[in-house]
């Protein structure tokens, strides 16, 4: 809801899109939701445009060549589109760097008021005691992760609080590679992803 | 019935937008659409100025994306209200906004006729549903896509306690969801 509302820091936007881009059921729900904001739109008021204002849009018109559908990520991508923008490429683009116990990590460049990073880890290690300060949002994009209740795979999304205390281990095979969004340390206001959480669980 | 004309002549003024660079059904279009988006963006705390501004991009958008437009997946003020939202957070927050990535079905085909006329209705029926919501209801929902305000802030407007808000806006969206079976 606050993805289609447009109220969410980028870096939850940006695991949104990507989960939505594997998920064709929070991809049918969020139609729905845009739907709403649709329907909202044409019973809301109107305020007079200015006078010369179609003229205005139709001269930017005449500048501009026609936009071209949205970049779709090659058939066996690890990445998503929305996330191949953010790295520039798919898996091998990405620039990691060590953070220790051989797991490994990539933070990407969004709006401060949240951050995101994707996160590398050896088949069978652990995850690594990152300390959940605020809400966290983790979507599996390889491999899969399991702590004492679940198990995560590709698609799947992890939301955490202060209040999750729980030992995720990577499963045995290739690297778990996951995209972790969080609003810790700075935190603002955590009621936000909250919203987001009924929307993104199945 | 007017109605579901009415919103049957969008789905036709951007088809020919898009195959005949029609620019007087762009201007019905606009003169529609425009003002809504503009006040729209207004309600989500752009001033004037910055709402006109940006409103005139959202329809020069919809002209250049006419070709993308796909009537048996969204209803037209469906699709306005998604470039308008993206064009909010470009313009108010210079981020950027990331979109799913179509998740492909096989071969794009022509949309069937009926899907598109199914999807239609349903936009309609959607529409009345959300007039026929309690007030309180329907004013809650409109606050939530108007956007920049959270749901704290919507408490601080309203006066009404936060779980009263999260729950008013639940019951709204299981409403709209039982008039849509």
């Amino acid at each position: 809801m606050a993805y289609s509302a447009g109220t969410l820091p980028e870096a939850f936007d940006l695991v949104v899109a990507t989960h939505v881009s594997l998920c064709d059921e929070c991809r049918a729900r969020l139609d729905a939701l845009d739907a709403v904001g649709g329907a909202v739109l044409e019973d809301c008021a109107q305020v007079a445009m200015s006078a010369d204002s179609l003229s205005a849009t139709l001269a930017m018109i005449a500048d501009a060549p026609s936009e071209q559908a949205p970049h779709v990520a090659a058939k066996g991508a690890v990445f998503p589109a929305p996330l191949q923008e953010y790295v520039s490429g798919d898996l091998d683009a990405v620039k990691w760097r060590s953070v220790g116990g051989g797991v490994r990590q990539a933070i990407l460049k969004t709006s401060n008021d949240a951050s995101v990073r994707l996160l590398r880890i050896p088949g069978g290690a652990k995850m690594p005691d990152h300390g959940h300060r605020g809400m966290e949002m983790t979507l599996v994009l390889q491999g899969a992760f399991k702590d004492e209740d679940d198990r995560f795979a590709r698609g799947d999304v992890e939301f955490a609080n202060e209040d999750l205390h729980h030992t995720p281990v990577a499963e045995e095979g290739v690297d778990c590679i996951c995209l972790a969004a969080t609003d810790a340390p700075l935190k603002f206001n955590a009621f936000i992803p909250r919203i987001a959480q009924p929307f993104l669980r199945i | 019935m007017v109605e579901t004309n009415a919103k049957a002549e969008w789905v036709g003024h951007v088809r020919r937008i898009h195959e005949d660079r029609d620019q007087s059904a762009f201007a019905e279009v606009f003169a529609h659409f425009a003002p809504r988006v503009k006040a729209f963006l207004m309600k989500s705390g752009a001033s004037e100025t910055l709402a006109e501004e940006c409103t005139q991009e959202a329809m020069a958008t919809l002209w250049r994306k006419a070709h993308l437009f796909d009537p048996s997946r969204a209803s037209v003020s469906t699709w306005i209200f998604t470039i308008a939202r993206n064009r909010r957070i470009d313009m108010l927050r210079k981020q950027r906004r990331p979109e799913p990535e179509d998740i492909p079905w096989g071969p794009e085909a022509e949309p069937a006729p009926e899907d598109v006329i199914a999807l239609q209705q349903e936009s309609v029926q959607l529409g009345e549903a959300l007039a026929n919501l309690p007030e309180t209801q329907r004013e809650l929902i409109e606050k939530a896509y108007f956007g920049d305000l959270s749901h704290s802030q919507i408490a601080a407007e309203t006066g009404l306690p936060l779980g009263t808000i999260k729950s008013r806006i639940r019951l709204a969206l299981d409403r709209l969801r039982h008039a849509m079976k």
